[in-house]
């Protein structure tokens, strides 16, 4: 029998979540709701008598002291009219954690029970109608990839029981087939395979002289998606530039754009601290002695077009595993996180259809990743969020984490005859077809086709899985190890394996639920799930250690020596593939590129006696605007080894530059993290665009202190369709930039990850393309933690100076786009003075004679001074004629976004000292800090910006204070 | 200086035990990370210890209520050890999640006032905005009864919690709470007021950051004070001239009651 228990939360006390979603519904424009009841609903399972019924609801799931329960449903009060009732239920088959968690709690007070389900009940008061009612059940309370949701109580919530699945073995035809028949298939079966690779495939089964397995296509799709191997960056790429005027000026072949930039930078800067770069799931180098750090970025944008909140939690989540899949397994010790969304604010009748909200999207997006973040115990202590209309059906969610690990455990190798043993979360229908999904481009009708692409995350398993992973490694119980991503089981066996082979028995996978079939268990993205390579005298002491901490452990096969994958069900052979093949196998082919040139104009506009308004305008953008509202939400201290947060100054609120970590919390060494992100430059040129990236990421880090000889830097494309040749030729250009910037600031890149196909297909046809965008992540060492600064002014009386030169470079910057313009003059690293600015600050900083830096980029001297003086509680004076410029007017010196510029406030009696440091560099001394309160610019004897802190920091604070 | 041993428990979700050792340990003690499937199975080791920490984190990720799950194993499994260890003139410290347990166990407040059938005396519940958030705060110790408590010191230190709201049965609990000198510190601002958010974070009953029972030997702290042993934890130390790492002072206190 089924008992029904509803908790919820007495009058007298706050209903957090009914609240919340009360402020939800306003958001979307519904002003009829008054209040909203959110009741917890356990569905409680077993011949269980009343006593024991009463036992569980009042002492363990409800609080004495805040609620109350019902055992049965909840009768609708009859004198309340206008009240509507919705409930939401998983999904069957969907991992429900507290479910399980209740289950344990019941059985610890000595109670037997058979199954428990959980479930969420809303009540609403208020006229709705049924569209209402729709609108929020969908937009608000539940997600149709995994929940239901019964309106009014009268539908019994879904069955949990699914049917054990009997073994079907299917096998495709392909042997024979047309070219259309062979795109047919591809595009039946979601492999997102082009004609030529379709037919490598069939000339391969003809050869052997049979047909191939269901599961043999899925896992040759799998393995040659772009998510996987990257054609785009592995291909030959055939670039034609065109002028503006129409005319072909260049042809250039590229063999392989990964290669022939990225990777190459590296592998000419060739630094011993790099232990492993591009090799495994993430790049590791050198912290000191005994350590070792590595770090990875990852995006997850399509699942989080879907599914925010799950979206990036499982983003958050496959990224935290791939540290610990590095080597013999890292402890992760920070997450670094960066959003592009589009305006929060606008109206749901622009949005186009399959489309979110930029602001749920936001919300769950954030919210996932806090959940998962904090839950794992890894501050989050870095990241951006930018805005712009193109990322509308195509958000962008960067994770990032890094971790620490000893020197001896940087690598790891599967052997022959090992047991391959899989750990953590079980296997489950979720996030099937995630990597081939993530291959295409997005359209209005992606959240209903792929629903079975998002998987769904569950901190606790993995943070119970790496509890036990580091015991396991420290000792020595596997050989290599590595995460279940993208491509799951199919692909973390098939790299472990790629030069061994295997036999798995896919019966012995532990699932979440009945009801997989062979290629679903082989393919499923099921979140937290590790895979590692066991000697055969190891394994009763893993097994016991996984064990002793509640961790779901099983052999599923061996390592073999033959080069061959066999896949079992129940002792039959479902698959057999050559490895080589399935890695090597792949076509190789040409894309074409072009490049044309754009006639882009300089804008004429009028020059004003006073910008104090655009001043406080550009810092209300909610690109620049604070993003305390996000921070806050994420525990950056946990751990213990904060040095600098992210929010500095005599508030705690002003917007650090990079983050200080230390990786051994009883050490004075630290690293220090940061991002660059500039897409809008892109609109320019993507070169120029990628340069900046990387200028901004190392002034970041060398800002508060890091050093700029030991930067290693990451990638992280995110691009549209490049199967279009402009698309193309961007990328090639922004690559080139990588690499140019790279080799000049001698920052080796050491991983990094793309995702393409960013275009979002509305139903009208039109194409939304993001704009090209590159995030470089940088991480460097800190020697002394005691030596770092932050970007708050300190002291009346210090004097400011600025490092670099101000040009005329104002093409793409926030005042340019404040007046509706693009402009043509895009900001462009100067190779020499770049690095040399940043070494040179590094040095003074080093010294000692930095009271605060900052480095200026959106909004260019005038936010970022203003930054420095809000962030300090201080006033500042800035004569401007005093810059090192060609250009003679205000508001161009003040708003360019020139590259490799720093302000530095410095103590008086330290600028002779400082000017030495700084000698060789253009450097000019600009201004005071004072106790006025107030941010004065002056140029030529007049005052041109004359705003006071309070007012500046209002309009920076407001847009993003929900 | 006594051999203080420390038993710092952890389980599913626990995520501040590192660094509460790391405290622990600069403070003079020695420490063990102890899962709580090897106390449930061998309870009779706490005995070996002077300290029993349950450090913060999010235990079986908060399902059902924070703390809840393991305030249910402690109460079924162990229960009577903990009693004996507290009788037995020992310390327990529960920060963050471990304070959430503490009073789901009925072990904090543990005031003598009958509440019929329930355990608990009184919860931690919901942030009063809904939402988790990691912010600095002042604390002004509220008794002199407490072993952890700097007597007179004004401290500060970093709360990372989406439910920190301490709230009690009825008035009876929350005035015998008050009476017995068993709330250890209350959230105020820099110069030692009250306030609204955000000098009170969460909406807190009375102010209340943290209480201990009425033996004084038993504490739970919503702010995490093994989040401040070092100067450079401090959020303004590029700034201010820091000295005292404030939240060392909760670990000394406890190693130096054994002295």
């Amino acid at each position: 029998m089924i008992h029904h228990i509803e908790v919820f939360t007495k009058d007298k006390y706050v209903d957090a979540h009914g609240c919340e979603i009360l402020h939800d519904i306003a958001q979307l424009g519904i002003e009829s709701v008054k209040s909203v009841h959110a009741i917890r609903v356990f569905l409680v399972e077993g011949d269980l008598n009343e006593g024991q019924i009463t036992k569980i609801a009042q002492e363990l799931l409800a609080d004495p002291v805040t609620e109350g329960y019902n055992i049965g449903s909840t009768e609708l009060a009859e004198d309340k009219t206008n009240l509507t009732q919705i409930e939401v239920y998983l999904q069957p088959g969907v991992t429900d954690p507290v479910a399980t968690s209740a289950m344990m709690a019941i059985a610890d007070m000595g109670i037997t029970v058979d199954s428990l389900r959980t479930g969420r009940k809303y009540l609403f008061e208020g006229e709705l109608t049924e569209g209402q009612k729709e609108t929020i059940a969908s937009r608000i309370l539940a997600n149709d990839c995994i929940e239901e949701v019964i309106y009014g109580g009268e539908e019994e919530p879904p069955s949990p029981h699914l049917n054990p699945y009997k073994l079907n073995l299917i096998t495709t035809h392909i042997c024979g087939l047309s070219d259309d028949e062979l795109m047919e298939l591809s595009k039946k079966m979601d492999m997102f395979l082009n004609l030529a690779e379709m037919k490598t495939i069939q000339e391969h089964y003809q050869k052997m002289g049979r047909e191939p397995r269901d599961i043999e296509l899925e896992m040759i799709a799998q393995t040659w998606s772009e998510h996987c191997v990257h054609k785009t960056f592995r291909g030959e790429i055939e670039t034609t530039t065109i002028d503006a005027n129409g005319k072909e000026v260049g042809k250039e072949i590229m063999n392989n754009l990964l290669k022939s930039t990225i990777a190459k930078a590296t592998f000419e800067l060739d630094k011993d601290w790099c232990i492993s770069v591009f090799e495994d799931n993430a790049g590791v180098v050198e912290f000191d002695d005994e350590y070792a750090v590595c770090i990875k970025v990852e995006t997850h944008n399509h699942p989080s077009a879907i599914e925010p909140y799950g979206g990036a939690a499982t983003g958050i989540g496959g990224c935290i595993r791939d540290p610990m899949g590095t080597g013999l397994g890292a402890k992760p010790i920070a997450n670094t996180d960066v959003f592009c969304f589009a305006a929060p604010d606008k109206k749901l009748e622009e949005l186009p259809a399959g489309v979110l909200h930029p602001r749920r999207v936001m919300k769950g997006v954030v919210g996932g990743v806090r959940d998962y973040g904090n839950r794992m115990g890894i501050p989050t202590v870095n990241g951006a969020v930018l805005f712009d209309d193109r990322y509308m059906g195509n958000p962008l969610v960067f994770c990032g984490n890094i971790g620490i690990m000893p020197k001896d455990k940087c690598f790891g190798d599967a052997q022959e005859g090992n047991y391959i043993v899989v750990f953590g979360g079980k296997t489950g229908r979720d996030g099937i077809h995630g990597a081939t999904f993530s291959s295409g481009e997005m359209t209005h009708e992606h959240e209903d086709l792929f629903s079975h692409a998002v998987q769904i995350g569950n901190a606790i398993t993995e943070k119970k899985a790496l509890d036990v992973m580091l015991q396991a490694r420290d000792e020595e119980l596997y050989v290599a190890i590595t995460d279940c991503g993208a491509g799951g089981l199919s692909s973390a066996v098939g790299e472990m394996g790629e030069k061994l082979g295997a036999i798995v028995d896919l019966d012995k996978v532990q699932l979440k639920y009945d009801g997989l079939n062979y290629t679903e268990i082989w393919i499923s993205e099921a979140q937290e799930r590790m895979v590692v390579s066991v000697p055969p005298e190891k394994l009763d002491r893993l097994m016991e250690l996984f064990e002793s901490e509640n961790v779901n452990a099983t052999v599923i096969g061996t390592f073999g020596n033959n080069g061959q994958l066999e896949l079992r069900y129940e002792g039959t052979t479902v698959g057999e593939l050559d490895m080589k093949f399935l890695h090597d196998g792949l076509p190789k082919y040409t894309r074409k590129a072009v490049w044309q040139e754009k006639a882009l104009t300089e804008p004429i506009i009028e020059e004003k006696e006073d910008y104090t308004d655009i001043l406080t305008s550009i810092l209300g953008d909610y690109n620049v605007a604070s993003k305390e509202w996000v921070i806050r939400q994420y525990d950056h201290e946990v751990q213990g080894g904060s040095a600098i947060k992210p929010l500095v100054g005599i508030e705690n609120d002003g917007p650090g530059d990079a983050a200080v970590v230390r990786p051994r919390i009883e050490k004075d060494q630290a690293i220090a993290i940061s991002s660059g992100i500039c897409p809008q430059f892109s609109d320019i040129d993507p070169y120029w665009m990628a340069m900046a990236a990387i200028d901004e990421a190392v002034r970041n880090v060398v800002s508060v202190g890091g050093r700029p000889d030991r930067i290693c830097i990451l990638d992280n494309f995110c691009w549209g369709n490049c199967d279009k040749a402009d698309r193309l030729a961007g990328l090639v250009r922004a690559g080139k930039g990588c690499y140019d910037a790279a080799m000049a600031y001698e920052t080796p890149f050491v991983s990094g990850k793309d995702s393409l196909n960013n275009e979002f297909q509305t139903d009208n046809g039109q194409t939304i393309n993001i704009p090209g965008t590159l995030l470089v992540t940088a991480m460097t060492l800190v020697d002394d933690v005691n030596k770092c600064v932050t970007m708050d002014l300190k002291n009346d009386g210090n004097v400011i100076i600025l490092v670099g030169q101000t040009k005329d470079e104002l093409g793409g910057s926030f005042y340019y786009k404040l007046n509706g313009q693009l402009g043509a003059n895009v900001p462009k690293v100067d190779l020499k003075a770049g690095p040399a600015n940043a070494k040179a600050v590094a040095d003074a900083i080093a010294k000692g004679l930095v009271r605060s830096c900052h480095d200026l980029s959106e909004g260019g001297l005038a936010v970022a001074l203003a930054e420095m003086a809000f962030a300090g509680g201080l006033g500042v004076e800035a004569d401007i004629d005093a810059v090192v410029t060609d250009m003679d007017r205000a508001d161009k010196i003040i708003f360019s976004e020139s590259c490799s510029r720093y302000l530095l406030e410095v103590k008086p009696e330290n600028v002779s000292g400082i000017m030495e440091a700084l000698s060789g560099i253009k450097v000019a001394e600009i201004g005071k800090v004072n106790n006025s309160g107030k941010v004065v610019f002056n140029y030529k004897g007049k005052k041109v910006i004359d705003a006071n802190n309070v007012s500046l920091k209002d309009a920076w604070q407001k847009p993003l204070a929900w | 200086m006594a051999n203080v041993k420390v038993l710092v428990l952890r389980t599913a979700g626990t995520n501040c035990d590192m660094e509460t050792c790391h405290a622990f340990e600069l403070a003079g003690a020695t420490t063990e990370r102890v899962h709580v499937n090897e106390m449930i199975k061998n309870p009779a080791m706490l005995k070996e210890y002077q300290v029993l920490a349950l450090p913060g984190g999010f235990s079986y990720g908060d399902d059902i209520a924070a703390g809840r799950i393991l305030a249910n194993q402690l109460l079924n499994h162990f229960s009577n050890e903990v009693k004996e260890f507290i009788a037995s003139d020992k310390l327990v410290l529960g920060i963050c999640n471990g304070f959430q347990v503490l009073v789901k166990t009925g072990l904090l407040p543990g005031t003598n006032v009958d509440c019929g059938n329930a355990i608990q005396q009184a919860t931690i519940t919901w942030n009063d905005n809904g939402k988790f958030e990691d912010r600095w705060v002042y604390l002004e110790p509220g008794t002199e009864n407490c072993v952890f408590v700097e007597k007179g010191k004004r401290i500060y230190l970093p709360i990372a919690h989406g439910e920190g709201k301490v709230c009690f049965a009825n008035d009876e609990i929350f005035n015998a709470v008050k009476d017995n000198g068993q709330v250890t510190y209350r959230y105020v601002d820099a110069d030692g007021n009250f306030g609204g958010f955000p000098v009170n974070p969460n909406g807190s009953t009375d102010h209340i950051a943290g209480i201990c029972d009425p033996t004084g030997r038993v504490m739970g702290l919503m702010p995490h004070p093994e989040r401040f042993v070092h100067k450079t934890h401090h959020p303004r130390w590029t700034r201010d001239n820091v000295e005292i790492a404030d939240g060392l002072s909760v670990f000394t206190n406890a190693v130096g009651y054994f002295e």
